[in-house]
């Protein structure tokens, strides 16, 4: 035993238990789903289904409700990644070009609604909307959903911007480029990186948005993550389970697809303050 | 001969009052103008304001004639080489050459050719499919001059291209741009604050301090006949011993010199080191010890001690040294020297 510990050393040793352990509770719960979605029967002591079907996932999408929330979800999702993309690019670009006062102030209030518990700042929010007539509305939702990725939205790009140089976009300006075309062709396909970073998170943000959603949008607007907790409660663990496959899959697919741009590089230089 | 460009009192401030201030200059066509200067006297903001990324104060700057002063850098007929980042990295080297071109609509047969060519005058030949992070520093500059060369501009102007790049690289690209112009006939304005560059590849060299141009010459006339005391010390290397008019001559110690600027009371006195002539400590001149004896390649350079003054160097024909060592009594004379007032 000694002899082995030495000739791999105690550090693989270390990094192949963490292996192991990550695998367990990530990798586990993540199988386990899996199964118990295509059960079709499974008896106590066996160790896999006794019968594979299909029947809990024609069961969810027959329960109108889930299947309803599956489309809100995606519909909010994509409609808070669409307007974020289209308030918070601008304002990352002259975050990142203009030098104006406050700019550092401005960049930094974003942090303040990740700095207070959620719940408070919602219950304003809520007070506000509740006036405002934007309680049960989808707007009110997608506001909600807004408020929460304005920090990402921002600092991210924001960063990327910052990351090309004047000098490339000045160039391609003597070139013969109007500052539209330089906009288009230079500086935003060199910053895409993070902003589809960016997107990628608010997308899936908004997916998983269950507590601002829950006090706004209750009771018309139920998106998964609600409609989840009753079905943990209302239904048998194997309609939950499917339904949490939907609810994980998106992540994981659009993570393995942003997996090429998401570098640590982009993620920290989000978080500098300059 | 054909006025090029034309800088016509040009004076830019900025916020915090840095900048340049009454700058005229007239470059012909085919010149190689270098502005020269250390940093932050303003030579990056002439430029720009030249390639339109500044708005100047006032003042005019024309082009064949035209003020060019209302148009945006993208209808200049000026193109620009920057000291970084000049290429964009998520296109090929071909692309980045094309940008332009295909904004200029060029017909692609036309083009292909056009970049083969450009590429090959700046010795690269072939790197079209590449990408700028798969090429060096040096290369990189090298494809940004030939982006700058293929839209043929009325004006290139150049700003401290090659100073990121190491001391070997740097002559070899001075040599390959001054081959260049010397191909194609551009109109070149050039930035370095490098003196040794300036003088090997300019035409004419404008020498600017504190946001002022300080002389304008070529770069034997600046070298031989610095007009200021600072123009002076930052071009070549230079002695500076401090002298008195006397009865319409300068005179040091009991050494007496011409004075042809007509000045009066305590002057510098500037003399190149190749211009100071060692003697037998019999003769004539200034007394002096050796301090030094340093042999560098086919020269050498000799520092001696004045008496009761500076200590001043000396360059001579390294078989002139032979018989010199340190401690040794010599007398010093000057070869040519220049007066200026004392500061
Ligand atoms: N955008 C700006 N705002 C305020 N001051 C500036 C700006 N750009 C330059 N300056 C100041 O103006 C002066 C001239 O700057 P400039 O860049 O023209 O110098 P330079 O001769 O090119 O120097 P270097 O050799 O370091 O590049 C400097 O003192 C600089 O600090
Ligand atoms: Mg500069």
């Amino acid at each position: 035993m000694r002899w082995f510990v030495k000739a791999v050393g105690p550090r693989k040793i270390f990094e192949f238990v963490l292996l192991i352990v990550f695998v367990i509770f990530f990798l586990g719960p993540l199988l386990n789903l899996a199964i118990l979605a295509f059960t079709g029967k499974w008896n106590y002591p066996d160790v896999i289904p006794h019968e594979w079907s299909l029947k809990w996932w024609k069961f969810v999408f027959q329960q109108e409700d889930i299947a309803k929330s599956i489309g809100l979800s995606f519909v909010i999702a994509s409609i808070v990644t669409a307007l974020s993309i289209v308030l918070c690019i601008p304002a990352a670009y002259a975050f990142a070009r203009i030098r104006f006062p406050l700019s550092r102030f401005f960049l930094f209030s974003f942090l303040l609604t990740h700095a207070f518990p959620k719940m408070g700042l919602y219950v304003s929010i809520a007070v506000l909307f509740f006036k405002l007539g934007l309680m049960n509305t989808l707007p009110g939702v997608v506001l909600i959903h807004i408020i929460n990725v304005l920090m990402f939205m921002t600092w991210i790009p924001t960063a990327a911007f910052r990351n090309v140089h004047t000098a490339q976009e000045e160039s391609a300006r003597d070139v013969g480029a109007s500052p539209l075309r330089v906009f288009r062709t230079i500086t935003l396909p060199l910053a895409m990186p993070g902003i589809l970073v960016a997107s990628i998170f608010t997308f899936l943000n908004s997916l998983d948005e269950a507590q601002g959603t829950f006090l706004v949008g209750i009771p018309n607007y139920k998106t998964m993550p609600i409609v989840m907790y009753s079905i943990v409660s209302d239904y048998p663990a194997y309609a939950g389970a499917v339904f949490s496959i939907i609810l994980t899959a998106p992540t994981i697919i659009l993570l393995l697809a942003a997996q090429r741009f998401v570098s640590a590089d982009v993620l920290s230089s989000g978080f500098q303050i300059k | 001969m054909d006025i090029q460009l034309s800088i016509q009192r040009l004076t830019k401030r900025y916020k915090t009052g840095e900048g340049v201030s009454d700058i005229s200059l007239d470059v012909r066509k085919g010149e190689l103008v270098t502005l020269l200067g250390p940093s932050g006297c303003g030579k990056t903001t002439v430029l720009r304001s030249i390639g339109g990324f500044l708005e100047p104060d006032s003042g005019d700057i024309l082009i064949e004639g035209k003020s060019v002063l209302k148009l945006p850098p993208e209808k200049r007929p000026t193109s620009m080489v920057f000291q970084s980042y000049n290429l964009w990295p998520h296109m090929t080297v071909f692309e980045n050459l094309a940008f332009g071109l295909k904004i200029r609509k060029t017909p692609k047969a036309e083009m292909r050719q056009a970049i083969e060519e450009a590429l090959q005058l700046v010795r690269l030949p072939g790197a079209e499919k590449k990408y700028p992070s798969e090429l060096s520093g040096g290369q990189q500059q090298r494809v940004a001059v030939a982006r700058s060369l293929l839209l043929k501009p009325a004006v290139l102007l150049l700003d401290e291209p090659f100073s990121a790049l190491d001391a070997k690289l740097r002559h070899e690209m001075r040599e390959e741009l001054r081959e260049i112009q010397a191909n194609t006939g551009l109109t070149m304005v050039f930035v370095t604050h490098d003196q040794e560059e300036a003088l090997s590849i300019s035409d004419r060299i404008v020498v600017m301090n504190q946001g002022r141009m300080e002389q304008i010459a070529s770069p034997q006339h600046i070298y031989d006949e610095p007009n200021t005391l600072f123009v002076a010390q930052f071009i070549g290397k230079m002695n500076f011993l401090k002298g008195v008019v006397d009865a319409g001559q300068v005179r040091l110690d009991d050494m007496l010199l011409p004075n042809p600027k007509g000045l009066a009371g305590n002057v510098s006195l500037a003399v190149r080191p190749e211009d100071v002539m060692l003697h037998e400590a019999e003769g004539q001149g200034l007394a002096g010890t050796i301090k030094q004896v340093m042999i560098l390649g086919h020269y050498a350079e000799v520092s001696v001690d004045l008496q009761g003054r500076e200590t001043i160097r000396a360059f001579r024909p390294r078989d002139q040294v032979k018989h010199l060592h340190p401690g040794q009594e010599v007398k010093v004379t000057f070869g040519k020297s220049i007066a200026y007032p004392e500061q």
